[in-house]
């Protein structure tokens, strides 16, 4: 049951955008969120539209999953569109009753808004789809190292994460262990009222806590065993190298952002 | 032959839990030499201070009294530990918790890593470490999805891609199904052979040290026995009071002798015994 939990969601493939260098594709995604918040009209958030839809079609991921990515934000969005439909009273009032009134600069951006968000979500999974949580990890380790002369601890905190990464499987095993060996002893996980099973997650917890204590140590001793000593002077099997696609891709992203923040000075539509 | 390994008149204490009660000494002065290229297993059952002299070879511990030197290298010298740590390298029993990587050759390359070796260079080291424990083809996978005995085989390739002198492995089978026993043992011997790397082999299975150069019987912090395996276990009497079992043929070549028949107790492998019972009823 444990077994089906995926971290990081990544579906693993071949597509241009699987193999572009991740590092590329953290900063291309944090120009698209500029993107977006830039944009202050509905022509360009068609812009931003756009070159979502151009992305999510080049990562070969399917479209249900990128459906599935907006859903649990789905309450969050309902509250968004309402609030503004209502809160908002500029435009010509459309409809009233009692103290609600509901304008047509309410409905434009209440749509405006969702949209904006909806495009936010899809196109930031195309990051955390296309790109494998340790690969992840280490762009986000080579993008900070800049830092390290400030002393933010930018290896260790990669170091944390990818161990974190490596032990999710394992941990999962051991929870699954862990349950079974209470189910045989007798204990009744699945019933009782929410207060009654929530205390006996703790005859699960508390195993896992002191095996996990006792892997930290050990593996703790086996890495000290193969040298390690911190990021200084580390070099790494994992070389990532910036093709011309690379290039392209951010040239791209940059000629879109361009667009959108042309539209916004210039404001060449009357909307 | 050179010495590899030399420790001389070891003595190991754990500090004292609080006051009021003494110190804990598990190592009472233990004396040997190790040569290069050797097969060694120490023997011993649980608490007999086995692991705690393995860790000594590889500096997690240094001796309260006494000198353990491993290459030329004394292991109390904290300014040579990442070359001793090179020499002699060490496994453990549990294969999960000293594998660091979520991708095996990126935890092949890991002491690598560590030890800023050169991309080029590390990438050959790291592709021929796991061709030599025969896990080339699962250079990509996660450890996640390898059995015990694979995992515990990449674990052995990230010791050997730093090019060690000496392995020491701490009971690397005890945690492993047979199958995966039988390809860890195998792994071990061939590094013996092939590359002539020394190897300390802990465990307390029987049938392991019965294939090896030398052994080594360690009981409350002592060497009891030590010397080649058919020796070791012609010593039934001294291993049974300490509590270890002989391997089976030579439990019953041992009662043969005693009883009067004409079999030698310095029997280890079971050719040997049947050849030696065939030869005894005379067919």
């Amino acid at each position: 049951m444990l077994r089906d939990i995926t971290i990081g969601q990544y579906f693993p493939g071949n597509s241009i955008i699987h193999r572009l260098d991740p590092r590329f594709k953290i900063v291309i995604t944090v120009l698209y969120i500029i993107m977006l918040f830039t944009g202050d009209s509905m022509v360009c958030l068609g812009i931003g539209a756009v070159y979502t839809i151009m992305a999510m079609l080049l990562s070969q991921v399917k479209l249900k999953m990128f459906l599935k990515s907006v859903k649990p934000l789905m309450p969050f969005l309902l509250i968004t569109a309402v609030l503004n439909l209502f809160l908002v009273s500029t435009g010509d009032v459309l409809w009233h009753w009692k103290f609600l009134k509901v304008t047509s600069g309410g409905i434009n951006i209440s749509v405006f808004m969702i949209v904006r968000i909806v495009l936010l979500i899809m196109g930031t999974s195309i990051l955390t789809y296309t790109t494998s949580p340790i690969t992840l990890t280490d762009a986000i380790e080579r993008l900070l190292s800049p830092l390290k002369k400030l002393k933010f601890p930018v290896h260790e905190l990669a170091m944390m994460m990818s161990i974190a990464l490596r032990f999710i499987p394992t941990l999962i095993e051991e929870t699954d262990k862990i349950i079974s060996a209470q189910k045989a002893r007798g204990a009744e996980l699945d019933t009782g009222s929410f207060t009654t099973r929530a205390k006996n997650l703790i005859s699960i917890l508390v195993p896992l806590f002191t095996s996990s204590f006792r892997r930290a140590d050990e593996l703790a001793t086996a890495m000290e065993c193969r040298c390690y000593h911190g990021g200084e002077g580390r070099t790494r099997l994992r070389q990532l190298r910036s093709a011309p696609r690379d290039y392209i891709a951010l040239a791209v992203t940059l000629l879109f952002l361009a667009a959108v923040i042309v539209i916004k000075i210039t404001k060449p539509f009357a909307f | 032959m050179d010495n590899i390994i030399e420790i001389h008149d070891l003595h190991f204490s754990y500090p004292a839990e609080d006051e009021e009660s003494a110190p804990s000494e598990v190592l009472k002065g233990i004396d040997l030499t190790i040569k290069k290229g050797e097969f060694v297993v120490v023997l011993g059952h649980n608490g007999s201070g086995k692991s705690t002299l393995a860790k000594h070879l590889n500096a997690i511990l240094v001796p309260t009294e006494g000198k353990v030197t491993v290459g030329g290298i004394d292991t109390s010298d904290e300014s040579r530990l990442f070359d001793l740590r090179q020499t002699a390298g060490m496994v453990f029993q549990n294969p999960d918790n000293q594998i660091v990587s979520s991708v095996v050759e990126e935890d092949v390359a890991f002491a690598l890593e560590n030890l800023g070796v050169p991309y080029e260079e590390m990438r050959r080291r790291v592709d021929e470490a796991l061709k030599a424990v025969n896990m080339y083809e699962y250079r990509l996978h996660s450890p996640s999805q390898l059995s015990g005995g694979q995992k515990q085989r990449v674990a052995i390739a990230g010791i050997i891609a730093m090019e060690p002198d000496c392995i020491i492995l701490d009971e690397p089978t005890a945690m492993l199904d047979p199958q995966g026993r039988k390809e860890v043992l195998a792994t071990i011997h061939q590094m013996n052979r092939e590359k002539g790397i020394t190897i300390v082999l802990i465990t307390h299975y029987m049938d392991e040290a019965a294939q090896c150069g030398r052994v080594v019987v360690m009981d409350k912090g002592r060497v009891v026995l030590d010397g080649v395996p058919e020796k070791v276990f012609s010593q039934v009497d001294t291993l049974k009071e300490i509590g270890l079992d002989v391997p089976q043929v030579t439990e019953l070549a041992w009662e043969l002798n005693k009883a009067g028949c004409d079999i030698s107790p310095e029997t280890i492998s079971e050719e040997e015994c049947v050849e030696a019972l065939l030869k005894l009823f005379g067919t």
